[in-house]
């Protein structure tokens, strides 16, 4: 008996390498599994193969060693306009010279599908996209939020196994982005069509996507939900990628089974569960800057705590970033959420505070 | 200094800098202001004014072979114009999209040779090869024919430049987007690429057509009994002495070239007025 989440993926990328020649890899023996109805995202910095894994996947570049499967079918072979794929490019890029109803029908009429069905296909996609009365405009005679819903109802028309976003959001203001990010998301899951996004920006993985792929240099280094990936990253690149980290070296000092401590010198972390490690073993403790509470008195019956002077603090609005100066003069970031309008025990610059944690905090990295 | 001080800095300079330009305009305009203004002259002599007239108008009306070498001058153009467009706009695309291929580094240099070979060497060089071509195969007889061929050369070289440049601006997204769609290379090509750079092909052709309208060098050389084009025929009344209908006909040229110029530009900023209202509109929405 299979259980239904063993159902085959619905894209399968096995052991693919891209080889642009010239002695770097851009894509280093990747394999992935992507589900039905996923919008999976690969993250990651410029450079790091994403964008050309994204174009492998298009058809626009060839694998240099591997293969790709789409619902089982091998794409090997097949050139961009036969695959059912579709990709909205960062761009957008709408034909200048063709209305707003045509660029949605190009890739219809290109099918040769009959004209009524045609018009039914577009009305249905303007409505989707909630542009019904811009039909007859010209791209340049619309925003750039306009536009961006243009090109995604031109790459959902055809009703694709799987969309292709590349970098969704780039050309939007901060603003708009954060609007536009919910309302791709809704728009994607009432279609249900699987998507691969790919971007650099780790917020918009975080909000958009399922399942995110951490990529550096051609490799994947993690693959997991976007809560795992901020709360568990296996590895310093991650930890240090996604977020603000305070990463701190230290060996293993005790190592009990649902218990371990670990002395990084100016500091002493007790971690309340068991790790893969022995004593004396050097390890990586991260620790994100909003676990970390800052008071101005010593607290007590915290084990996990440390004395620094504030260097410096920045007020977010909603959060204040405090740096922290320790012993040796290491620093630490500490994020504090601003509950009250007016803390009056904040600690100011130039003032004695000792920051905690709990022991559920640290992330401990061996890698 | 900077050239903005230059141009409107202290009095004195303001001054100098305008009656600069002034001279330099005299100096390209007023030799064609006087033929415009001759080309009225009543009297036979080009150089003495003898009263306002339209009388060298008339018989241009009447110039059989001046009329002559202006139809020809105007074929020849089309067909090299038309020529040039369409070898221009393949060359340039193999160049853009193309990088790597055998014979590409030869190809370019080939392409651009004309643009930088002096027009003599190129007539030249073409006449002693048609001379043998004529001996060993009979064929081409030197007219149309041999002048058309010359001006392609030189036009194609025009048009790759010109049609190149834009095609190196396109967003390569467009033509990616549009294979994305389902579409086939050639329908990429007739139905995006083509559209969005037919504004290069129309300058090239435009660019073109006046090339070879103009040529006298070419022309010159690749010229055969009964194929004389109208800059030949004026270059050869010029060398008998100067007569006040070819005056006639310059005026008419650079009238209809005004005009057209003029026409051209007014669409053009009118166009991209409205494009950047409609852009401004759009981002307000």
């Amino acid at each position: 008996m299979t259980p239904a989440t063993a159902a085959p993926a619905t894209l399968q990328i096995r052991d693919v390498v891209k080889d642009f020649g010239g002695g770097s890899v851009a894509v280093n023996h990747v394999s992935l599994d992507i589900h039905k109805g996923e919008i999976f995202a690969l993250l990651g910095s410029s450079g790091c193969g994403k964008t050309t894994l994204l174009r492998m996947l298009a058809g626009f570049e060839i694998p240099t060693q591997g293969s790709i499967l789409l619902d089982g079918q091998d794409l090997a072979g097949l050139p961009p306009y036969l695959r059912p794929i579709n990709m909205m490019f960062q761009s957008y890029a709408l034909f200048p010279h063709l209305t707003v109803w045509d660029n949605i029908a190009f890739g219809l009429k290109r099918d040769g599908m009959p004209k009524e069905r045609i018009a039914e296909r577009v009305e249905a996609m303007l409505k989707l996209v909630q542009l019904p009365k811009y039909a007859k405009r010209k791209p340049h005679q619309l925003s750039g939020g306009q536009q961006q819903r243009v090109a995604l109802a031109r790459s959902l028309a055809k009703r694709p196994q799987l969309m292709l976003l590349d970098e969704p959001l780039g050309a939007l203001d901060k603003k708009l982005r954060e609007e536009t990010q919910i309302e791709l998301v809704n728009i994607i899951h009432e279609v249900g069509v699987t998507c691969v996004m790919v971007t650099h920006d780790q917020e918009e993985a975080m909000t958009m996507a399922t399942r995110i792929a951490v990529m550096s240099e051609g490799k994947i280094l993690q693959v997991g939900a976007p809560a795992e990936i901020y709360e568990t990253p296996a590895t310093r690149f991650v930890a240090d990628f996604i977020g603000n980290v305070n990463m701190m070296e230290g060996t293993v000092a005790v190592d009990e089974p649902d218990m371990v401590e670990i002395d990084c010198g100016y500091c002493r972390h007790r971690v309340g569960h068991g790790i893969t490690g022995t004593v004396g073993m050097e390890v990586s403790v991260a620790l994100r800057p909003e676990k970390i509470r800052l008071s101005r008195t010593k607290p007590e019956g915290q084990v996990n705590q440390v004395q620094g002077t504030v260097r410096d603090r920045s007020y977010f609005g909603s959060f204040t970033v405090y740096n922290l100066e320790l012993a040796g003069g290491r620093r630490l970031k500490v994020s504090e959420s601003n509950v009250e309008r007016h803390r009056e025990d904040a600690p100011a610059e130039g003032q004695v505070a000792w920051a905690t944690w709990p022991d559920t905090a640290q992330v401990v990295l061996t890698q | 200094m900077s050239v903005r001080n230059l141009l409107l800095g202290s009095g004195a300079t303001r001054a100098f800098a305008r009656g600069w330009l002034v001279a330099g305009f005299v100096f390209l305009y007023l030799p064609i202001v006087a033929l415009v203004i001759y080309s009225f002259n009543a009297s036979l002599m080009p150089v003495v004014w003898g009263g306002f007239s339209l009388r060298w108008y008339g018989e241009l009306a009447h110039d059989q072979e001046l009329l002559q070498g202006l139809w020809l001058s105007l074929r020849i153009a089309f067909y090299s114009a038309s020529g040039s467009v369409v070898l221009g706009t393949l060359a340039a695309f193999t160049l853009v999209k193309y990088r790597r291929f055998l014979g590409r580094t030869i190809f370019t240099g080939m392409v651009n040779a004309p643009l930088v070979m002096p027009e003599v060497i190129i007539g030249l060089s073409l006449l002693l090869m048609l001379v043998m071509m004529q001996r060993w195969l009979g064929f081409p007889e030197r007219g149309l024919l041999t002048i058309w061929m010359g001006h392609l050369l030189l036009g194609l070289s025009y048009a790759t430049v010109v049609v190149q440049a834009r095609l190196q601006d396109l967003n390569p997204e467009l033509e990616e987007a549009a294979t994305d769609l389902g579409a086939r290379p050639i329908q990429v090509f007739v139905l995006v690429t083509l559209p969005l750079i037919l504004n290069s092909l129309v300058s090239a052709f435009l660019l073109t057509f006046t090339l070879s309208l103009d040529d006298v060098v070419l022309s010159a050389f690749l010229s055969g009994p009964g194929a004389t084009t109208m800059p030949l025929v004026i270059f050869s009344r010029a060398r008998l002495g100067m007569r006040p209908d070819i005056n006639a006909a310059a005026t008419i040229i650079i009238g209809v070239v005004s005009v057209g110029v003029v026409a051209g530009s007014l669409f053009i900023f009118r166009a991209e007025r409205r494009r950047a209202a409609e852009m401004a509109a759009a981002q307000r929405a």
